[in-house]
């Protein structure tokens, strides 16, 4: 398959536009405000409500609000250029289809970590006023950009499928929603296939992350889904040639 | 740099939009591409240039094959696509960085390339402006930069004058003309004239089929019909009807002669003789005989139009 042999040097002018497009527009920052706003309201509310120097009501936030906020982010990257034509221009270039669709990823993903890197500031807050667990922390933010990811790879797939924009982003959020609330729904499940879906379930995966242990099965999660999505939005690519 | 075409087959759902084509482009000729909207020439360009395979037949490109060697064939190739697809919120400058990166040229290599083709494209002016506040003959010059960014040995262009004023078409006619000239280039159109201005060959397809294949001076000696010559004279008081038109008809191979009109000692006849056949020197021969001037001989060519219309439209 093309996908096993990519060349960085392809790659990394697709990123590099991709970032700058989104940082020449007034699109990232808006959604970087409203993200801080959130986050950050949420944080100092119930701060001094538990009254316990922890991060954790942060990572409890995040994913949730990734939700929405990752399909938007990723909403234009195919369907954009699908619809102004540029796509045609670009898989005419010596690029391979895969090269385009990573190229995408790695730049929503850099955009991604640009807007959680603020939210280090409630670690230093966090310093002050007590002694936080760094671990669990460390831990957290891997499994928030892990998430992250994994919801980026699924919006990118979702933009492939069509040139509206807004079909992309619902389509997106459909399934991240999916994968959200596969672990929360088990109890609606029959007890034989239950232990398939809340593996499946993202949650399931961030929450263990997010108490500190690293484990390589979630690893191999995150990892795998990210890849499947991520093939899948370079089919949806290649569908110009069926 | 030659390109091709085999046995060209694309089928979208169950219609055909090109239909068993099949054709050579010799290195450094220009070719045409005429023929009304949905043709297949938007479609047979698109399979040249990668962008979608063929349902089935093969298309080399200086002998290599699209479906096999897609990689090297597009580092070959710079493409202009219909209605110029550009990135609006880019400067001129970085969007020709960036087609240029996307051609792997780096550092000095890159930067001589781009000034070259800013300079050869009309684009100082204009370097440091997003593409989207530019005038359509502008966006048209950025498109042709990033097509000849990295130099291609074959040029393919889907209607690249399309929707420009004159003064704009003419001028990137020229561009063409200066920038194809060691370059092997399709192009496609639906202004005849412009394949006459510009073009070797002319390749006319309709409904998916190749209908004609030539030079534009072949294809309109092909479909010429009867020769057409109008003749202005001054006869002095010879009757135009009476006794003028009898002695036109005997010159040679003429087959028909109409008054046009007359007055004041002039008269002007439509004179019709067998095709391919020149008379213009027996006419004036006649004139010399009877002592008559002749004012102004034309004889009518088939136009590309005309050739165009009739096999078009059949």
């Amino acid at each position: 398959m093309a996908a096993l042999s990519l060349s960085l040097s392809n790659v990394g002018p697709i990123y590099r536009r991709e970032l700058r497009s989104y940082f020449n527009s007034p699109v990232a920052y808006v959604v970087i405000v409203v993200f801080l706003a959130i986050v950050g309201w949420y944080f100092s509310s119930n701060l001094f409500l538990i009254n316990t120097a922890s991060m954790r009501v942060v990572f409890e936030l995040v994913p949730l609000v990734f939700l929405f906020f990752v399909p938007a982010v990723t909403m234009r990257l195919l369907a954009e250029e699908k619809k102004s034509g540029t796509l045609e221009l670009l898989t005419t270039k010596p690029v391979r289809d895969a090269e385009i669709v990573l190229g995408k990823f790695l730049a929503a993903w850099s955009l991604l970590a640009a807007t959680l890197a603020p939210t280090l500031v409630y670690l230093i807050t966090l310093m002050f006023l007590g002694s936080p667990d760094l671990g669990p922390v460390i831990a957290g933010y891997i499994g928030l950009l892990l998430t992250g990811g994994v919801y980026i790879a699924i919006g990118i797939f979702a933009s492939g499928l069509t040139e509206n924009q807004i079909v992309a982003f619902l389509v997106g959020l459909l399934i991240v929603l999916a994968l959200f609330l596969a672990d929360k729904v088990l109890i609606y499940m029959p007890s034989v296939i239950a232990p398939t879906i809340e593996y499946m379930g993202i949650d399931y995966h961030f929450g263990s992350i997010a108490r500190g242990v690293i484990d390589s099965r979630d690893i191999i999660y995150f990892g795998s889904v990210m890849g499947f999505a991520l093939m899948l939005a370079t089919a949806s690519l290649e569908r110009r040639k069926w | 740099m030659s390109i091709a075409v085999r046995n060209l087959v694309k089928n979208y759902g169950d219609t055909a939009a090109i239909n068993d084509i099949s054709f050579d482009v010799k290195t450094g000729e220009i070719l045409g591409f005429l023929g009304p909207n949905g043709a297949g020439k938007t479609t047979t360009m698109k399979i040249i240039t990668c962008y979608m395979p063929p349902t089935s037949g093969t298309v080399e490109v200086d002998g290599l094959d699209t479906a096999a060697a897609s990689l090297e064939v597009r580092r070959k190739i710079g493409y202009l696509p219909e209605m110029n697809p550009l990135y609006l919120d880019m400067n001129v400058i970085d969007y020709l960085e960036y087609s240029a990166q996307l051609h792997a040229l780096r550092g000095g290599a890159m930067q001589h390339r781009i000034k070259e083709m800013v300079h050869v494209c009309g684009l100082e002016g204009v370097r440091h402006k997003d593409i989207g506040e530019l005038s359509k003959g502008y966006r048209q010059r950025v498109g042709l930069a990033q097509s000849m960014i990295h130099d291609p040995e074959v040029l393919i262009m889907d209607e690249p004058t399309s929707g420009l004023d004159p003064n704009q078409i003419a001028e990137i006619r020229a561009l063409i003309r200066q920038l194809g000239r060691a370059k092997t280039v399709i192009l496609s159109t639906h202004i005849l004239s412009e394949v006459q201005a510009t073009c070797d060959r002319v390749l006319i397809i309709h409904e998916g089929k190749i209908v004609a294949d030539g030079t534009p001076a072949q294809l309109q000696h092909d479909f010429q019909g009867a020769d057409t010559i109008t003749l202005e004279l001054k006869t002095g008081g010879a009757d135009p009807l009476g006794a003028v038109a009898p002695k036109i008809r005997s010159a040679g191979a003429v087959t028909g002669v109409t008054l046009l009109a007359q007055g004041d000692g002039h008269s002007t006849f439509e004179v019709h003789a067998d095709k391919g056949t020149d008379i213009r020197e027996a006419l004036f021969r006649v004139a010399v005989a009877e002592g008559w001037v002749v004012l102004e001989m034309h004889r009518r060519v088939t136009t590309l139009e005309e050739v165009f219309h009739k096999l078009t439209t059949a």
